[in-house]
């Protein structure tokens, strides 16, 4: 039998390795069964108030989840308003499913409309202020919506800003050059948590008297340059694995500076880096969370509010909440995780042999 | 060569440093259309350096160079505008590895010349038929082997259709079995009139097509003939020392 034989050679080669794959196997024996003997088989799957979950031996709460979903989606978005996000969601979906697909064209028009197009819809969308809708003001954006505003404000700014930067790092203009490395060097050393005070508390006093601008909108600026001094260091190092060959070739035939990084280098070094652009993203996806330190309500924040609503006060609320939270981001990292991997391999394969 | 053709490179009294390192001495040099230059000389000599500064890949720090009747200097639009006029083979072939031959064959003339994409498809397929790979056209340059990717460089070049070819010892990197194929490219080039630089030690080559051959040195030009004159009878004695060394 192939798989006696695999297992023989895997995983039962040695007394050592037998030792391991035994010790493994315990584990798994021990927690899995018990993970899910929580999550699904005890848990508590209907109820509308704390008295179902009040059950001895009882796993997870559910109905706790369920009950406040919409407060973890949208925090305290107004009902008659909600409408608005899901549009809003809609059609950012729109415009990310197709440019993630490869064999989808007008890839560039795609482009224009995700940082372009989107964004300024999805501001007056969001925020309204506009005739015919009614202002929410970002103090009741919570949940979902507001790790995804975050994350993706990031997303969107950092790339940009750290292929300039990183470009800015290497140029061979001092000015530029120094100002590049004050820039990444300042963000990079100051902690993010840091970082959201300052704007959040700090900034104010330094503002002229009656001048304020939104606290969600300075944690974006705050995030997002953050992200794009971390972008830029990983942008860096794509730029410095290609070789000197490739930008004489482009300088030769009388391409400018731009053409050049445009055309030849920047579309190699970024491939070089998917992994670590990736890695950025999710770090920065999942570092939204520390917002709740400035009192904003990202997904984990919504759901800690959550936990002290009367009606759900149970033992295992806490703990429910929380995995609840943890799958939300794991779904989304490991989403994002994935399709690099895709998307490294589909470009390895056009790439040739080289 | 007749006098009167047009000067098309003219290289005065060049000097050139990297810090406290003297590169190149004192360098006259005066190439007229269609004309064929063989540079040759001992590694470390500046051959590189000299044609590098001749497309200001790099920049000289003493004297003039005039290519096509524009002198080179740091303003960057008559820098381009050499570089437009001035075809570059490198020794490590230098194709954009994330193109297609085609590609790295169109994108100049499409971006520098602002041709059409139809037309500079065309052109590109005159003259990688010329360099005998059109069928390679949609391949990656990391599909072919390095004599398939030289003459592909020497294609993506010519697409430019520029006045100068110049070459930086475009067979060294190359196995012996295909040496041959790019020589040949290299030799129906200049069977076609264009004006050529080759730096390289291809002597066969220099004897079959140089007009004359300028031998460098320690950032010198020790000796500049027609090849019969070279090979025959040479001048200077470090030109006898590296030619019983070659050949
Ligand atoms: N960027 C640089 N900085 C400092 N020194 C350099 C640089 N480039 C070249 N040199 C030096 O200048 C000298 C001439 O180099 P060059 O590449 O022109 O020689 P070459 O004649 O082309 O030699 P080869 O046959 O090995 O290609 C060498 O001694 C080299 O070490
Ligand atoms: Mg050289």
């Amino acid at each position: 039998m192939t798989a006696v034989k695999w297992a023989h050679k895997n995983l039962f080669s040695g007394v050592w390795n037998t030792i391991l794959t035994l010790a493994a196997i315990y584990l798994i024996a021990v927690a899995v069964p018990a993970i899910f003997d929580w999550m699904i088989f005890s848990a508590v799957w209907t109820g509308d108030s704390r008295a179902a979950c009040l059950v001895p031996d009882a796993g997870a709460c559910w109905p706790f989840v369920t009950a406040n979903l919409k407060q973890f989606i949208y925090g305290r978005y107004p009902d008659a308003e909600l409408w608005r996000v899901n549009l809003t969601f809609a059609l950012g979906l729109a415009g990310l499913v197709p440019i993630l697909i490869p064999s989808m064209p007008a890839k560039r028009w795609n482009l224009i409309y995700l940082v372009v197009a989107y964004p300024l819809i999805a501001i007056v969308l969001l925020a309204g202020d506009r005739p015919g809708l009614v202002g929410v003001e970002t103090s009741l954006w919570g949940g979902l919506l507001v790790t995804l505003v975050v994350a993706i404000t990031g997303i969107v700014v950092s790339l940009p800003l750290g292929v300039l930067l990183a470009l800015g790092r290497r140029s061979e203009m001092p000015v530029i050059r120094m100002l590049s490395i004050g820039f990444i060097e300042f963000w990079r050393a100051v902690p993010l948590i840091t970082v959201l005070f300052m704007a959040s508390v700090m900034l104010p006093l330094f503002l002229p008297e009656g001048v304020s601008f939104d606290n969600l909108l300075r944690c974006l600026i705050g995030v997002a340059l953050f992200s794009s001094a971390y972008m830029a260091e990983v942008v860096r190092g794509g730029l410095q694995a290609i070789p000197r060959g490739q930008y004489e070739a482009a300088r030769a035939v009388g391409m400018s500076y731009w053409q050049t990084m445009g055309q030849i280098i920047l579309p190699q070094a970024l491939r070089h880096v998917i992994p670590g652009i990736v890695n950025t993203f999710i770090g920065l996806f999942k570092d939204t969370t520390l917002v709740l330190i400035v009192g904003i309500f990202d997904l984990l924040g919504q759901v800690r509010a959550q936990l002290s609503d009367p009606t759900w006060i149970v033992p295992q609320g806490a703990t429910t909440g929380y995995v609840f939270a943890a799958l939300v981001f794991w779904l989304f990292c490991f989403g994002m995780s994935r399709y690099s991997v895709f998307m490294e391999r589909r470009l390895d394969t056009g790439h040739g042999k080289n | 060569m007749s006098d009167k053709s047009k000067i098309m490179i003219g290289v005065e009294n060049v000097n050139k440093w990297y810090d406290d390192f003297h590169v190149l001495k004192n360098i006259n040099l005066t190439v007229r259309e269609g004309e064929r230059i063989v540079i040759a000389g001992p590694s470390g000599s500046g051959k590189s350096t000299l044609i590098r500064c001749i497309n200001r890949l790099e920049a000289h720090q003493q004297g003039r160079i005039i290519v096509d009747g524009v002198e080179l200097t740091d303003d960057l639009k008559r820098i381009d505008a050499v570089r437009r006029e001035v075809g570059m083979v490198f020794q490590q072939f230098n194709l954009f590895p994330h193109m297609s031959v085609l590609d790295n064959c169109t994108l100049a003339p499409i971006w520098v010349r602002k041709m059409p994409k139809d037309e500079a498809e065309a052109l590109a397929m005159k003259y990688l038929e010329r360099v005998k790979i059109p069928e390679q056209a949609t391949k990656f340059p990391g599909q072919l082997s390095g004599g398939q990717q030289q003459r592909v460089a020497i294609a993506r070049a010519r697409c430019m259709q520029p006045k100068i070819m110049q070459f930086d010892e475009p067979t060294s990197a190359l196995d012996p079995e295909m040496i041959k194929e790019v020589l040949d490219v290299m030799v129906e080039l200049a069977l076609d009139g264009m004006t050529m630089v080759c730096v390289t030690h291809e002597m066969g080559f220099a004897r079959q097509v140089a007009n004359r051959v300028v031998f460098m040195d320690q950032g010198e030009i020790v000796e500049e003939a027609e090849p019969e004159t070279f090979f025959s009878s040479p001048k200077n004695e470090r030109t006898k020392a590296f030619l019983a060394q070659i050949l």
